[in-house]
This record gives C-alpha cells, sequence and structure tokens, in this order.
C-alpha cells in the first residue's frame, strides 16, 4: 500500500512491458508513413480517372468493329489491348467502362451517405421510436444475401440499365451508413460538448449538424471508399450474371461475361478487364484501409 | 529449513543471479530495465523484492521464467541448481519453467484464461512436466486445491475461473504453480489486488507452503510492509539496479539506502498519530533510456551531493557484514566506516558483488 | 440469458415481416417503372390481348390487391405452399426442395475450406506480427480481398479446368448428386467451394489475428507461458478459443451470405441450385413466383442462422452463459 501515492503520481507500467496502447500507439506510428503501395494505388485511380475524362479522345468507338475478332493484345498500336469477339476495341471499351464503374461506385455511395447519415443521426438524436423502426428497415435489408437483393430489383426494374443498377446498389449502400453514422453519432452525442450544447438549449437541428455531422464525417468518408470498391463490384458480379449493364454499353463486368466462353482462345480478352477491375477495387482497398486506420473505424461499430 | 540456511557458502545455491541485464530494445532506444543486478538464494529461503513500478523488479523475475517482453535481450547468469540458463535453447528452457520455478501473478481476475476449466489449467504443466497420466493428473489437481484451503475442490475444478471469488482464483493460481513441485516459487505482487483481509490469508498460505516444502521464494512487491515479517532477505531495487540487499531483520533497523529510507517513510503505520500521514516519494523514478550516470536517486533525494549526480555508487558493504548498498551518503553514515567491497570477504553475498564489480 | 433470447426472437418478427411483405410487393415495384409491365410475362403470347393478359394476370391471383395477396401468400406459406413457376408450372417447393442440397453443400464446404485455411494462418500470423510471415500474408489477404469471385471462378478454371495451361484437374462445369454419384460430386465441388472460399479468407484471416494480437496481451497468455507449455499448445489452448468469438459469430453469417452468394459459381460453374434458378427465373421474363418464393426462403434462412449464431455464441463464451 505504502506506494499508492507514489504510483499514481507516476501514471508508470511497469518498464519495459509493453502494454496493448503501447503497441497500438506503435502500430499507428507505422501507418502513418505512407509506403509505397499508397502512392501506387493513387496513381492507379489517377489513370482510372483519366480514362474517365478522355475515352471519347480514343481513336476507335466502343461499339463498332475496328477490325478482326479477338486481335490478341500487345500486337499492335494504338489498340495495344486487342479486340473483342465483335472486333472492337478493347481500350476503348476498357476506358468506358472506368466510366460505369465510376458512376456505379460514386452515385449509390453518395445516396447511401445522404439517406444513411441523415437516418443515422435522426436515430441517434431521438432513440425511442424512431430509432426502432428505422433499425428494423435496416434489418430487413440486411436479412437478404446482398446479391440477391441486387437481384430481386434487378429483375424489377428489367430491363437493366447504368441507372437501374445504380438504384439497386444505393438501397444496398443506405443500411451500412445508416448503422456506421447512427453508431458514431450516438458515441459523440455522450462527449461532453454535446450535453453541453444539449444542455444549453440548442436545438435538435442544430445539435445534429453542428455538433454531430461534422465529428462523423471523416469516419464516413474513410468508409465511403471501401464502400466504392464494393459497388464496383456488385456491379461486375451482376454483369457477368448477364443481367447487368446490357451490351454494347462497356462494363468491366459484362466484358468478363461476354468472353468468358472463348476463355481458351482469347485469355487475354477475359483477364483484361479481370486485372483492371481487380487494380481498381485493390487500390480502393489499399486508400480505405488507410483512412480508416487514420480515422479509427472500427469494423465493430458497424 | 535450518539445514539449509546453515549450508556453508560453498554448496551450489538454489538460486544463483550473477550480473544479469535486461535491456529492451525500444523504438526510443535501448532501456535497461534491469542492469546488473545479482544475487542468490538457497532452499527454503525467502527473497523479499522491493520496489516501486519501473524499478525492474517484475522484469527480473519475468526474465527467470522467460515471459519478458520479445524486444528483451538478456545476458549475465542466471543458475538453477547450479544449471546455467540464460542462453539455453528454448526447448530446454521450457522444462524447467513452470516445473522448477514456478510462478503467482499478480491480478488472479486476468491471470487465469477465461474460457478453460480450472482443472485442465491445473493439469496441463503435470501433462507438460511430468510422466503422469490424464486421470492422475486430475486427482493431483483436486489434491492441490485441497492444499490452498479450496472447499469443495472437486466441484471446484470443474468450474471456470470466473465463477470463483478473487481469493479463491489467487489460491487456484497457486495451486497451479504447485503443480509439479517446483524448488523455487515467485510469487509477482501475488496479493496487490486482492482485499485486506485476502491479503493477509494469501500471503500466511504462501508463507505456509513455503516452509512446508521448503522451496526457496521470491516475494516480489512495492510494500516493504509486505515482506516485512516474511522474509529472510530483503533487496531494494530502483531504477533497474539493486540499491541495498541486507538479511530482513537487519534493514529495517538499519536501513542505509536514501531510497529505502523513502520508502519505509511512505508506509502507513498504525503505531503513530494519524496526523502523522505516511510521505510519498516527491518526484518519480529516471527514465531508463535516457539516464546517464550518476545515483538514479540523486534527483529525488535530499541529501544528494554533487558526487550522486555525478558518479554511480556500487554495492557496498560495511565490514564483513552482510549488508549492502549502493549509497554515496548512506543513512547513519557517521556511525560507521564504510568499506568498499574489492574482495570477497567470506560472506556468499559479498563474493557475489565481486562478480558485480568483475 | 433467456431475456436476451426473448429479445432476439421478437426482433425477428418485424424483420420476417418486412422481408416477406418486400417481396410479395415485387409486382407493384415492376409497375412502378413501366405500368404495361406483368407478372406473367413469361406465359405472353404475341397474339395476346390486354384482355388476356388481365385474366392470365387473374388466374395467378395477380388482381388482388397487394395486402390480400400477402394474406393468401402466408396463409400458403406457412403450409408449405410457395405458388407455381408461371414458366414452368413446377410448384416452387419442389423445385427448392430440389435445389437446396447443392447450394448447402457449396456454401458449407466453402465455409469449411475458409476456415481450414484461415485459422493456421491467422494464428500463425499474430504469433509472427510484425514479421515477414505476418506481412506476407497481410499482402496475400489484401491481394485476395480484390478478388471477386466471378474473377477467380474464370481464373481457376483457366489455371486448373482447362486444356492448356495446367492442365485439366477438375471437370469445367456441371454437377453431380452425392447421393448418385459420390466421387463426382466430389470433382465437381471442388473448384467452386474453392472460388467462394477465397473470398472468405482474407476477412476471416484478418478478423482472427486481430483478435488473437488482443489476445496474447492478455495475463493468462503469460502465466500459461510461465509453465513452461509450447508455443503451439499456447497458442491453440489458450489463445486460440478466447479469440475465436467474433470468427465464429462471422463464420454463421457467412454461411447465410454464402447460401445466398453461391449465385455467381452455381451459373458459371452450371451447378442445378438455388441461386441458379432465381437468376434463370429473372431472365426467363421474369418469373415472379421463382424469384420471390426462392429468394424468401433464403432470406428468413438467413434470418434464422443469425439468431442462431447468437445463441451459439451464448454458449460457446462460459463468460456471456452465466448471465
Amino acid at each position: 500500500m505504502s506506494l499508492v501515492e507514489t504510483e499514481n503520481s507516476l501514471g508508470l507500467t511497469e518498464s519495459g512491458v509493453e502494454s496493448p496502447g503501447e503497441a497500438a500507439a506503435e502500430i499507428k506510428a507505422k501507418k502513418k508513413r505512407p509506403g509505397i503501395l499508397w502512392y501506387l494505388s493513387l496513381g492507379w485511380i489517377g489513370i482510372v480517372i483519366l480514362m474517365v475524362l478522355f475515352a471519347d479522345l480514343l481513336p476507335a468507338e466502343y461499339d463498332k468493329p475496328i477490325g478482326e475478332s479477338h486481335l490478341a493484345p500487345f500486337q499492335s498500336w494504338p489498340e495495344f489491348l486487342g479486340t473483342d469477339y465483335l472486333g472492337r476495341s478493347t481500350l476503348t471499351r476498357i476506358a468506358l467502362g472506368a466510366r460505369t464503374s465510376l458512376i456505379v461506385a460514386t452515385v449509390p455511395v453518395a445516396l447511401g451517405i445522404l439517406i444513411g447519415g441523415l437516418l443515422g443521426l435522426a436515430s441517434a438524436y431521438f432513440r425511442g421510436t424512431v430509432e426502432a423502426i428505422v433499425d428494423i428497415v435496416a434489418d430487413a435489408l440486411l436479412a437478404f444475401p446482398p446479391l440477391l437483393l441486387l437481384l430481386m430489383l434487378a429483375s424489377a426494374f428489367k430491363p437493366p440499365s447504368v441507372w437501374n443498377i445504380t438504384a439497386g446498389l444505393a438501397v444496398l449502400a443506405v443500411p451500412g451508413f445508416y448503422r456506421l453514422t447512427k453508431a458514431n453519432a450516438i458515441a459523440q452525442s455522450k462527449r461532453e460538448y454535446v450535453v453541453v450544447a444539449r444542455a444549453m438549449g440548442a436545438k435538435p437541428g442544430r445539435i445534429m449538424f453542428r455538433e454531430l455531422m461534422p465529428n462523423t464525417v471523416a469516419v464516413i468518408l474513410s468508409y465511403a471508399v471501401i464502400v466504392m470498391a464494393v459497388m464496383i463490384v456488385a456491379e461486375g458480379s451482376l454483369s457477368f450474371l448477364g443481367v447487368g449493364v446490357p451490351d454494347p454499353e462497356p462494363s468491366w463486368g459484362g466484358m468478363v461475361f461476354k468472353e468468358k466462353d472463348a476463355l481458351e482462345d482469347a485469355p487475354g480478352q477475359v483477364f483484361i478487364p479481370c486485372a483492371v477491375l481487380f487494380l481498381t477495387v485493390f487500390s480502393l482497398n489499399v486508400i480505405g484501409d488507410r483512412l480508416r486506420a487514420k480515422f479509427d473505424v472500427r469494423e465493430s461499430n458497424l | 529449513m535450518d539445514r539449509n540456511k546453515d549450508a556453508p557458502a560453498s554448496d551450489v545455491p538454489l538460486l544463483e543471479v550473477a550480473d544479469l541485464k535486461v535491456h529492451l530494445n525500444t523504438p526510443r532506444g535501448l532501456l535497461k530495465a534491469v542492469d546488473g543486478v545479482s544475487f542468490r538464494i538457497a532452499r527454503g529461503e525467502t527473497l523479499g523484492l522491493v520496489g516501486e513500478s519501473g524499478s525492474g523488479k517484475s522484469m527480473l523475475v519475468r526474465s527467470l521464467m522467460g515471459i519478458s517482453p520479445s524486444i528483451a535481450k538478456i545476458s549475465g547468469s542466471v543458475k538453477l541448481d547450479g544449471d546455467e540458463l540464460v542462453g539455453i535453447p528454448r526447448k530446454q528452457a521450457r522444462s524447467i519453467w513452470g516445473n522448477r520455478i514456478a510462478m503467482v501473478f499478480q491480478d488472479p481476475m486476468t491471470s487465469l484464461n477465461p474460457v478453460v476449466r480450472i482443472e485442465r489449467q491445473l493439469t496441463e504443466p503435470m501433462r507438460e512436466h511430468m510422466e503422469i497420466s490424464r486421470a492422475d493428473a486430475k486427482v493431483r489437481a483436486v489434491d492441490l486445491l485441497k492444499q490452498v484451503g479450496i472447499p469443495e475442490p472437486e466441484k471446484r475444478a470443474k468450474q471456470y475461473p470466473h465463477q470463483l471469488s478473487g481469493g479463491m482464483r489467487q489460491r487456484v493460481t497457486i495451486a497451479m504453480a504447485l503443480a509439479c513441485d517446483p524448488d523455487l516459487l515467485i510469487a509477482d505482487e501475488a496479493t496487490t489486488a486482492l482485499d485486506v483481509t485476502v491479503q493477509r490469508q494469501i500471503l500466511d498460505l504462501l508463507e505456509e507452503i513455503q516452509e512446508d516444502r521448503g522451496m526457496g521464494m521470491i516475494l516480489v512487491s512495492h510494500d516493504l510492509g509486505v515482506v516485512a515479517g516474511r522474509t529472510d532477505e530483503i533487496a531494494v531495487m530502483y531504477a533497474g539496479r539493486m540499491v541495498e540487499h541486507s538479511p530482513t531483520d537487519d534493514l529495517f533497523v538499519h536501513r542505509r539506502h536514501r531510497y529505502t529510507e523513502a520508502l519505509l517513510a511512505a508506509v502507513p503505520r498504525l503505531d503513530v498519530p494519524k496526523t502523522m500521514r505516511p510521505s510519498p516519494i516527491a518526484g518519480s523514478p529516471p527514465d531508463l533510456v535516457t539516464f546517464k550516470g550518476g545515483c538514479a536517486f540523486a534527483a529525488r533525494c535530499d541529501t544528494a551531493a554533487d558526487v550522486c549526480h555525478t558518479e554511480r555508487p556500487d554495492l557496498r558493504a560495511n565490514g564483513n557484514s552482510l549488508h549492502l548498498f549502493a549509497c554515496h551518503h548512506p543513512v547513519g553514515e557517521d556511525e560507521a566506516l564504510d568499506v568498499p567491497v574489492t574482495v570477497g570477504a567470506g560472506a556468499s553475498t559479498s563474493t557475489e558483488t565481486k562478480e558485480v564489480s568483475a | 440469458m433467456w431475456r436476451l433470447l426473448g429479445r432476439k426472437v421478437l426482433h425477428l418478427i418485424p424483420v420476417l415481416f418486412l422481408v416477406t411483405f418486400a417481396t410479395t410487393a415485387m409486382p407493384e415495384m415492376m409497375k412502378l417503372g413501366d405500368s404495361s409491365k406483368t407478372p406473367v410475362a413469361a406465359k405472353l403470347t404475341p397474339d395476346m390481348t390486354p384482355a388476356d393478359v388481365k385474366a392470365l394476370e387473374k388466374e395467378y391471383g395477380y388482381d388482388k390487391p397487394l395486402f390480400e395477396r400477402y394474406t393468401d401468400w402466408v396463409g400458403d406459406a406457412v403450409t408449405g405452399d410457395l405458388g407455381k413457376s408461371i414458366a414452368t408450372d413446377q410448384p416452387v417447393m419442389e423445385s427448392i426442395k430440389e435445389r437446396y442440397p447443392a447450394t448447402l453443400e457449396l456454401a458449407v464446404t466453402a465455409l469449411l475450406i475458409a476456415l481450414l485455411v484461415a485459422v493456421p494462418l491467422g494464428v500463425w500470423s499474430a504469433a509472427k506480427a510484425g514479421r515477414l510471415p505476418d506481412k506476407i500474408m497481410g499482402g496475400m489477404s489484401s491481394a485476395l480481398l480484390a478478388v471477386p469471385p466471378f474473377i477467380s471462378s474464370v481464373l481457376l478454371v483457366y489455371l486448373f479446368a482447362a486444356p492448356g495451361t495446367l492442365g485439366q484437374v477438375f471437370p469445367n462445369t456441371g454437377w453431380a448428386k452425392f447421393s448418385e454419384d459420390p466421387g463426382g460430386n466430389i470433382e465437381y465441388l471442388i473448384l467452386p467451394a474453392i472460388v467462394l472460399a477465397l473470398a472468405e479468407i482474407p476477412q476471416f484471416l484478418r478478423l482472427l489475428r486481430s483478435d488473437m494480437l488482443g489476445t496474447l496481451q492478455e495475463d493468462y497468455i503469460l502465466t500459461a507461458r510461465s509453465k513452461g507449455l509450447s508455443t503451439p499448445y499456447v497458442l491453440f489452448r489458450h489463445a486460440l478459443r478466447p479469440s475465436s468469438f467474433s470468427l465464429i459469430t462471422i463464420s454463421g453469417l457467412t454461411l447465410g451470405r454464402l447460401i445466398g452468394g453461391t449465385v455467381i459459381v452455381e451459373v458459371y460453374f452450371s451447378i442445378p441450385g438455388l441461386g441458379q434458378s432465381i437468376v434463370g427465373a429473372i431472365q426467363a421474363n421474369n418469373d415472379v413466383p421463382v424469384v420471390q418464393g426462392t429468394v424468401v426462403v433464403i432470406a428468413v434462412g438467413y434470418v434464422l442462422l443469425n439468431a442462431l449464431v447468437d445463441i451459439g455464441y451464448m454458449l460457446i463464451d462460459p463468460r456471456v452463459r452465466a448471465r
């Protein structure tokens, strides 16, 4: 008992024995230095954005044959990616496919953040019945295996188009953002500054948007990057099943779908869209993971 | 116990630690958690290891058990019954940990695995180290629980730790440590996390077991009061070094190191008026990464002189006494001659000091 | 514990209601976009007049208002009648009974493969945290996380089931029932199950690794090590179990997700499972009763499975069990 006072004043742990906190701090410090992977990922996303912006400047049109079908990649210039089963330029179609991916990645995520975020803030602020009702709807949406829900929506909104699929993906994105925002806002609302604001008679709207929202944004945005990757995969999966963006509209998943039966004859035409999609998803994951580590988003919040 | 105590110094001691260093490669630099500590323990003897948090006492005993952090570099010599432990292959060392040396940890709430039945936690060291059948191990486990004073041991063995009270759990960890009849038992702050009344029971139990079995024991504590009546010798650690080492009786009467004195002043006592509050030690121990030289306690010491800040005091004895201390201006300095230990002075403890300076 | 259980069950009711109601409302959703659409499109022939279409809709009960249809559907569903396919007139329940074993077998096998790979690797990764094996596994799981099943299907088929590359180790596509041809069943099963497992391994590995890292900081791990037990024993006996609670939860949820997520591999590998029938029904002019019935069965199964996982969770953790 004798050293209780000194011990408290020191706040030391047994010297050298690494406490979990220390270890975590060390890991965090490591994460702060961006590695080569981070720059490569940013670089690749930059290339994808360039494709989106300048796809129209490419020499070939996306829906017209430019030569023989199934030309192997890396044989000619500027069509260095070869041609597909109809003799269309793979380069142009990949570049325009990036546009599809960009739409399905950003629009549903933006809608998800908007709708899910607002509902989450409202739930966190009002709790009680509001929270219970929204929770049940969110649970019901999450009760569907995601791809099935998407298929169901795709079947309801047939024939498929980029915008139908985008709408379906938005429905998928909302519950995740709702839960994340709510969990975060609830954690925030227990903090002192919110309690103070409430005690000073601030209106619900003010507390929600001025106090709760700003502190949740960073967390939401880092999660959003990961969801963008998920959305690109989901669109690819739908297209791969033949119920996605219809031909001749280019989409990476659709390109794999159309070429998969020619796997043995023209593997290049199958693996080019695969590789492009892989690199994009991988880059988004790397970027999202780093942001999440920075803003300390825990999976348990979801 | 007495037989062991009277054994001549030439006999191989149960545990002989010489110039033990535990250095940690931290991101901030080299942390000398334990920096050249020497002592020995005979069979049936109890050593009290005292120091505040960060003094390196836990590091020291953990390095004996092979559970220091992975960044630790251990050097020096640790001999158990004459067998060197430092630097031997892990597989060989494993046959000693939990078998010949066992440890009781600080917090019984966290040191038992919550999802493993008590019986299994008791039997696994037996199955590892002894040639014993599963059934015999179970019988032995129940027997051990009975020995450490747990009622209904058969029932308790089948339970999970959370079904037991804190005091019961600490009894279980003691039973666990005794599973393979160790020669040396280390109790690392074994009672700190317990209620005061339970503390006493556990300490009595440890003492009783130690006497019954004639084991060696190291009682680690930050509380001089805990080790006072229950140890043969006390070693005081500060900033990774031993600052005072003496037979227990002598320490309380003739404490020499200023730090020991400060520690004693911090012990709450019932025999003084309430107005005379225990006085905590001002300041904090030095940062062991950046600390350069001199006496580590100088910054907190009332009597520190210039030499204390520049020169590190070595352990020395007062004549032939077994009482060692590392202080330039010890308590009661004028009462006796200070003879730095340079050659072996016959007493076992002084020979070991020679090794330190060697 | 029982109160916790009761609350879970109570929560199930509104969720189940919403799931079933939403699927019943599919025809309404279709008409939302384009009022000329009809749920009986599969039976339409070019010479049909609008009156004929109305008659056909009436035959299948789509003329009734949504709520009446819902109560009818629930009434039928509890007796095991999920309606019949518009395209083939086969009762939906019959088709589900025929097809669910393939889907279930696929999902369970995939889950087992994923756990069999991820558990030892996750434990190893945590034990070597920050060192080379951990870094390699971290990198591999990041990469694997970016490979969706449709890419790994194509890749694995190209590598192992097509002539010319690594040789035709596995049959390309197809299925054999276990009861009829066990050997063939396993041959057909392996590649699609691996595809599904690959997608789950990285999450399992990461989850177990991070939980293990937490557990390895615990005092009772020091206690176990101080007993002189071997490192593998400490890792698997003392650290794995307390670290595996979230893994078990996630495995349960994953099984549910896999049952719905086998769609891609079922279609690509021509496996006659539930997913294939859903995609088939959508492609065949929206065979609403088939989509509805199959989706509901999977979703309800998923919800119930989640509830079971929660109960299982209580059973495995003695600390929760005590409450």
